[in-house]
């Protein structure tokens, strides 16, 4: 029983981290840049999140508002910050973005205090019994609502011409803008969508825990970069893959191991051990 | 005048600190998110050597070798793994530092160490010694930089694979620069926890990891002199601007983006620059 809650409890945190690396996979993918500062806008749909719910009470408002605002922020995030140092070596791009990612906290700390923020009324508590197990009605939600999301994502990448112009830019850009694809529409667009899932993302962490707080991006922030690292960088697939593995490392690790090391070591003595042991990341092909 | 002594203390540090990310990071060109850890090892070392009843002095060296060890393994991540990887790694290697600390009852857990005895040479001699340390470090990386093995990390930093071709064996020039620059940093780290007399996880996280680097990106990566006065500066500035210190965080944050943003070669790169900038005016 103990075992079996254990692995829904990584399920349930498995899809978060999920929601959370695929937009770091996405930008990884078209741009090569590790874009620390992807966590702040998890950050970011938490507070709209919770702002909107406690002044509106709908639950499909406050996601819509939280993945348009966030959405729309990676798409200037982009264009101000990243666009301007495509040119340079990789390590600027990546210190820009932990300056960004820090700046970004500290804003939030100042504009809505440090203790941080929580719901008047917080949507989906109630309990839900599956398969023996109890559940929150959000941990259901937000576990449907990914793969869900994730699903529809796969889907239109192999089947619309959007999808596959994005495919086609991710594995040789030049050869993408010579059958005429609009790169920068491509960009924008995958900053678009991974922001948005981030800003879903946080509004379920801030219904999970009944919390916002400036500093709730910084775990997930180098968490995601670990998952697409053990993805193979890039890999869409590998990614999801490796969301649900760290999900289950520290759900585990931290029953067996947390006399020594505790939940952030876990996750990232993992992910040192895997890249000694497959440089190229767990489900990288080469 | 304790104030001062007290801020040149911390600068000696700061800049010690910076200047042995610079050995790694801006010599060599294998950037490192994760080089608090190493100031952590020393500190801690440091502290329970002291605590243990041997003299301040002598735990310097043994700071520097226990760092500097620690530092050639996480030196040979380098060679498995490179750029954005290796970033990655050093970055989960300062989390696995702090999860290990926090859990180990004998080193002070959450709550870290205190107490342990003074370095015994007074305030202005600490001072002292700590600018000295400092100043002998710039002057290592200054001879490191016009030395045969300075080439080599420039090589490198360039391009490794050509240095490969060249016959050069760069693992063990990468384990090198790594074992010096960790070594220096356990130095610094024993300064510290003599210095601030209290040492916890959280003295070593990954913001400090990002504040030190940030020293040296905003110097200008690979520049000792320029490097030297960013840490110093950026040191400095919560201390002298009071009003500043609620914003620090918000500062570096900010400097850094702003700096990659439009100066990527930092401030060596802007006077380098503006110099030429005047040379074609003439």
């Amino acid at each position: 029983m103990f075992f079996l809650e254990l692995i829904a409890q990584s399920l349930v945190q498995g899809s978060i981290y999920a929601l959370i690396a695929l937009g770091l996979t996405l930008v990884y993918g078209l741009l090569r840049i590790l874009h620390v500062a992807h966590a702040s806008l998890f950050t970011l749909g938490a507070y709209v999140g919770v702002l909107t719910h406690n002044a509106t009470g709908s639950l499909a408002l406050t996601l819509l508002a939280a993945m348009l605002v966030a959405g729309l922020s990676g798409v200037a995030m982009f264009r101000l910050a990243y666009k301007p140092l495509l040119k340079q070596p990789p390590h600027v791009a990546l210190i820009a973005s932990i300056g960004l990612f820090i700046a970004a906290e500290e804003c939030f700390r100042i504009a809505f205090g440090a203790s941080g923020l929580s719901f008047i009324n917080t949507p989906l508590q109630g309990q839900v019994k599956f398969a023996g197990l109890q559940f929150k009605q959000a941990e259901i939600a937000v576990m449907l609502g990914a793969a869900l999301i994730l699903g529809v994502l796969a889907w239109l990448q192999s089947h619309t011409r959007v999808g596959i112009a994005c495919q086609a830019t991710v594995s040789d850009p030049q050869m993408a803008e010579s059958f005429s694809i609009k790169l920068n529409t491509v960009r924008d667009l995958n900053f678009l969508v991974g922001s948005a899932l981030a800003g879903f993302a946080g509004v379920w962490v801030a219904i999970l825990n009944n919390l916002v707080e400036p500093t709730m991006g910084s775990v997930p922030s180098y968490k995601a970069l670990a998952i697409i690292v053990l993805g193979g960088m890039g890999s869409v697939p590998g990614t999801l893959m490796a969301a649900l593995v760290l999900g289950l490392v520290e759900s585990f690790g931290t029953v067996y191991l947390g006399k020594v090391l505790d939940r952030n070591a876990i996750a990232f003595a993992f992910l040192i051990v895997v890249l000694m042991v497959r440089p190229q990341g767990l489900f990288a092909k080469k | 005048m304790d104030y001062e002594i007290s801020l040149l203390t911390t600068i000696g540090i700061s800049v010690m600190f910076a200047l042995s990310l610079n050995l790694i990071t801006g010599f060599c060109g294998q950037i490192s998110l994760g080089h608090a850890a190493f100031l952590g090892v020393g500190a801690y070392t440091s502290a329970m050597l002291t605590k243990a009843g041997l003299p301040f002095l002598l735990t310097i060296p043994a700071s520097m070798a226990l760092a500097g060890l620690l530092g050639i393994i996480v030196g040979m991540a380098s060679l498995r793994v490179r750029a954005d990887f290796l970033a990655i790694t050093t970055m989960g290697v300062v989390f696995l530092f702090i999860g290990l600390v926090r859990q180990q009852e004998w080193l002070g857990g959450e709550m870290g160490l205190s107490g342990f005895p003074d370095s015994g040479l007074g305030k202005t001699g600490f001072m002292l010694l700590t600018l000295l340390l400092a100043a002998l470090t710039a002057a290592i990386s200054l001879y490191i930089q016009k030395a045969w093995i300075g080439r080599v990390f420039n090589g490198i930093a360039e391009d490794e694979d050509t240095m490969r071709v060249l016959g050069i064996d760069v693992p063990s020039y990468k384990l090198a620069a790594f074992a010096i620059g960790t070594a220096l940093a356990g130095a610094a780290g024993a300064l510290y926890a003599s210095h601030l007399k209290f040492i916890g996880p959280d003295s070593f996280s990954f913001v400090e990891s990002i504040t030190v680097l940030s020293m040296v990106v905003v110097g200008g990566i690979g520049s000792v002199v320029w490097v030297a006065i960013a840490a110093a500066v950026l040191s400095a500035l919560p201390g002298w601007f009071q009003f500043i210190g609620d914003y620090k965080l918000l500062v570096y944050g900010g400097l850094l983006f702003v700096m990659m943003r439009f100066s990527p070669h930092g401030l060596a790169g802007m006077v380098k620059a503006m110099s030429r900038k005047q040379e074609g005016a003439q």
